[in-house]
C-alpha cells in the first residue's frame, strides 16, 4: 500500500513536470509486470501440457500472478489511448499523407500492420484472450480443490493447449506492438523471442523470489530443496536462453552493418546508454551463470534470493533500454519518476498477487499429481 | 594362532529393483558393508544407500570448459589479430576486444568441444572403462533383466547377510 502510494504520487509528479516521459515510464513498468504476470500463465500451462508432476506443489504461485493481466491490460489500453502520440511515432497522421512534409514512405509500407483500428483490435484480443483463458484455468483448479478428480485436470489440459497455441502467436506480435513499434523504422525478427525470453525468465525469477518469501514466513513447508533446485534450474538455463538471443541478435545486425538495422544499436551505443547497454548484457547473462552454476547454489534460499534480484533488476534494465532510446532519445534519466513508476507497480503488483494467493489454499488441494510432487527427489 | 577372518563375496540376485532397494537399505541398518550394485538401468537413489559420493565431474567439465575458452581466444587472436590482420566486411582487426563479438561463435563451440570431450575421456579413465576392457561383472543377467546386490561378507555375519536377502526376496544367492 505504501508502495501504490508512493507509485501514486511518482506519477502525479511525473504528469505535472514531464508528462512524455512519464509515458514512456508508464509503458516499461507495465510491460515489465505485464510480462512476470503472462509468465505465470504460461508457466501453469506449460506445466499442464507436460503433465508435470513436480511443479503440482507450487502451481498457486503463478496462477496468482496470472490475476495482475488485468490491471496490466487495462493500463495498457490507458497507455495506448491517451499517450499513444508520445511514444507510438506511427500513430501520427501526417506521417501517411503524401503532400505533408512528415510524410514517411517506410511508415506508410508498414500501415497494413500499424494501423489504429488494426492494432486497438489487436489490443483488445490479446488482454482478453490471455485474461480469459487465466480465469478459466484458475477456476478449474478452485473446482478441483472440491471436486477433486481427473475431470477439472483434463479440461486445464484443454485449455492449457489452447493458451498455448494463442501465446506462441500473441508473445510474439504483442511484443512487436508494444516494444518494436516504438523504433518505427526497426524491425528485428527475433525481436518477438528475444522479447519471450526476457518474459520468461523474469517470470520464473519472480516465482522462485515468492515461494522463497512464503518459505521465510512458514508458508508453503511442502516445498522443499529439490523444487528450488528445478526452479533454479530454470532460472540458469532461460538466462543463458535470453543470452543467446540477445547475441543473436545484437552480432547479425553488428556484423551485416545495414544502416537501417544498425540504427537500434546506434542509439543505444551513442545516446548515452553505454553503461546500460552493456551492463545489461553482463547483469543478465554473467551474474546468474556464475552464481547459479554449482548444485549447491542452486539449492540455498539465500543464493537464490540474491541472484533472482540480480535478474529482475537487470530485466527491468532491458525492458528500459528497448523503450527508452525509442522515445526519450537522448533525455532520458533514471530519478524519481522511474523509480517511483517502479514502486508503484511493484506495489500494486505484489498486492494482487499476496490477494489472489490468501483467497486460496497456498497448495492445490486435490491435484492428481500432489503426492508425486511432495515426494519430488533430484 | 590367530585366526584369519575370511571375507568372502556373497551375491543377492534380485528380478526387481524395488526389492534390491529393500534388502540394500536393511543391509546397510545392519552395518553390513555393500559393496557394489549392478543393474541394467539406473536405480534412483541407491548411490546415497550404498554412500558414494558425489561426482566431480562438474567440477572437470568447468576446468575444461574454461581451458577450451581461453585456448579459442588464443588462437583467433594469433590467427586473426596478432599474425596476419585483414579487414573483414569494413571491420579491420586491429584489436581482439573490437572484433569480439565475431569471435564468440567459435569460442562457444571450442568452449563446448573440450568440456565435452574431455568430461567423457576423464570418465572412461577414471571408471577404468577403456576400449578392450573386461566388463567386471559377476553375473552376466545383470545386463538383462536380474539386479545383482554384492556383499562382503565374513564368517561372523554370512548367515545374518544370507538371510536378510532371502526375506527381501532375492530369487538367487551366490
Amino acid at each position: 500500500m505504501v508502495l501504490m502510494a508512493i507509485g501514486l504520487a511518482a506519477i502525479t509528479y511525473g504528469f505535472t513536470t514531464n508528462p512524455h516521459r512519464m509515458w514512456a515510464n508508464l509503458l516499461v513498468d507495465n510491460f515489465y509486470f505485464m510480462a512476470i504476470s503472462l509468465c505465470g500463465t504460461f508457466f501453469v500451462a506449460a506445466n499442464y501440457l507436460a503433465q508435470a508432476g513436480w511443479s503440482a506443489v507450487i502451481k498457486r504461485v503463478p496462477e496468482a500472478m496470472g490475476q495482475f493481466l488485468p490491471f496490466a491490460g487495462v493500463f495498457m489500453i490507458i497507455i495506448f489511448f491517451a499517450g499513444g502520440h508520445d511514444l507510438y511515432h506511427w500513430t501520427h497522421k501526417e506521417l501517411y499523407n503524401p503532400a505533408s512534409p512528415e510524410y514517411d514512405k517506410i511508415i506508410e509500407g508498414k500501415s497494413g500492420w500499424l494501423n489504429m483500428p488494426f492494432y486497438s483490435f489487436r489490443l483488445f484480443l490479446y488482454f482478453s484472450v490471455w485474461v480469459l483463458l487465466t480465469f478459466m484455468l484458475r477456476r478449474e483448479s478452485m473446482q478441483e480443490d472440491l471436486d477433486g478428480g481427473l475431470k477439472h485436470y483434463n479440461r486445464s489440459m484443454v485449455l492449457s493447449a489452447i493458451f498455448i497455441v494463442f501465446f506462441a502467436v500473441s508473445s510474439s506480435t504483442s511484443a512487436w506492438d508494444f516494444l518494436m513499434s516504438v523504433d518505427t523504422h526497426w524491425f528485428s525478427t527475433l525481436f518477438g523471442w528475444y522479447t519471450f525470453a526476457g518474459l520468461f525468465v523474469t517470470g520464473l525469477t519472480a516465482i522462485a523470489l515468492i515461494i522463497i518469501y512464503l518459505k521465510n514466513n512458514n508458508y508453503l513447508q511442502q516445498v522443499n530443496e529439490n523444487h528450488l533446485h528445478d526452479m533454479a534450474k530454470y532460472m540458469f538455463a532461460f538466462s543463458v536462453f535470453w543470452a543467446y538471443l540477445w547475441f543473436d541478435q545484437f552480432m547479425l545486425i553488428w556484423y551485416a552493418n545495414f544502416p537501417e538495422e544498425v540504427a537500434y544499436f546506434y542509439a543505444r551505443w551513442n545516446d548515452g546508454y553505454k553503461i546500460l547497454f552493456i551492463g545489461n548484457f553482463l547483469i543478465n547473462f554473467i551474474c546468474p551463470f556464475l552464481i547459479l552454476m554449482t548444485r549447491d547454489a542452486k539449492r540455498k534460499m539465500r543464493v537464490l534470493q540474491v541472484a533472482g534480484t540480480i535478474i529482475l533488476f537487470g530485466h527491468w534494465i532491458d525492458v528500459f533500454l528497448m523503450v527508452m532510446p525509442g522515445t526519450m532519445g537522448k533525455d532520458w534519466g533514471i530519478g524519481i519518476i522511474e523509480i517511483g513508476t517502479f514502486l508503484g507497480f511493484a506495489g500494486l503488483f505484489i498486492w494482487v498477487v499476496l490477494r489472489a494467493l490468501s483467497k486460496a489454499p497456498l497448495v492445490a488441494q486435490k491435484h492428481p499429481f500432489l503426492q508425486e510432487s511432495y515426494h519430488h527427489h533430484i | 594362532m590367530e585366526v584369519i577372518m575370511s571375507n568372502k563375496t556373497i551375491l543377492g540376485i534380485y528380478s526387481d529393483d524395488e526389492l534390491l532397494v529393500k534388502g540394500a537399505r536393511q543391509l546397510r541398518d545392519k552395518g553390513v558393508k555393500i559393496k557394489n550394485v549392478f543393474s541394467p538401468f539406473p536405480i534412483h537413489g541407491i548411490d546415497a544407500l550404498l554412500g558414494i559420493p558425489r561426482t566431480r565431474l562438474a567440477i572437470c567439465s568447468f576446468i575444461y570448459g574454461v581451458a577450451g575458452c581461453s585456448l579459442a581466444i588464443l588462437m583467433m587472436w594469433y590467427m586473426m589479430i596478432y599474425d596476419w590482420p585483414s579487414d573483414v566486411g569494413g571491420k579491420p582487426n586491429f584489436a581482439l576486444y573490437m572484433n569480439l563479438p565475431s569471435f564468440i561463435p567459435i569460442t562457444f563451440e571450442c568452449t563446448v568441444l573440450c568440456a565435452a570431450h574431455l568430461m567423457v575421456l576423464t570418465f572412461l579413465l577414471r571408471s577404468k572403462l577403456l576400449p578392450g576392457v573386461t566388463a567386471p561383472i559377476p553375473d552376466v543377467r545383470c545386463t538383462d533383466d536380474r539386479f545383482v546386490i554384492q556383499v562382503s561378507a565374513t564368517e561372523a555375519n554370512q548367515n545374518d547377510i544370507i538371510s536378510i536377502l532371502k526375506q527381501t526376496g532375492a530369487s538367487e544367492i551366490k
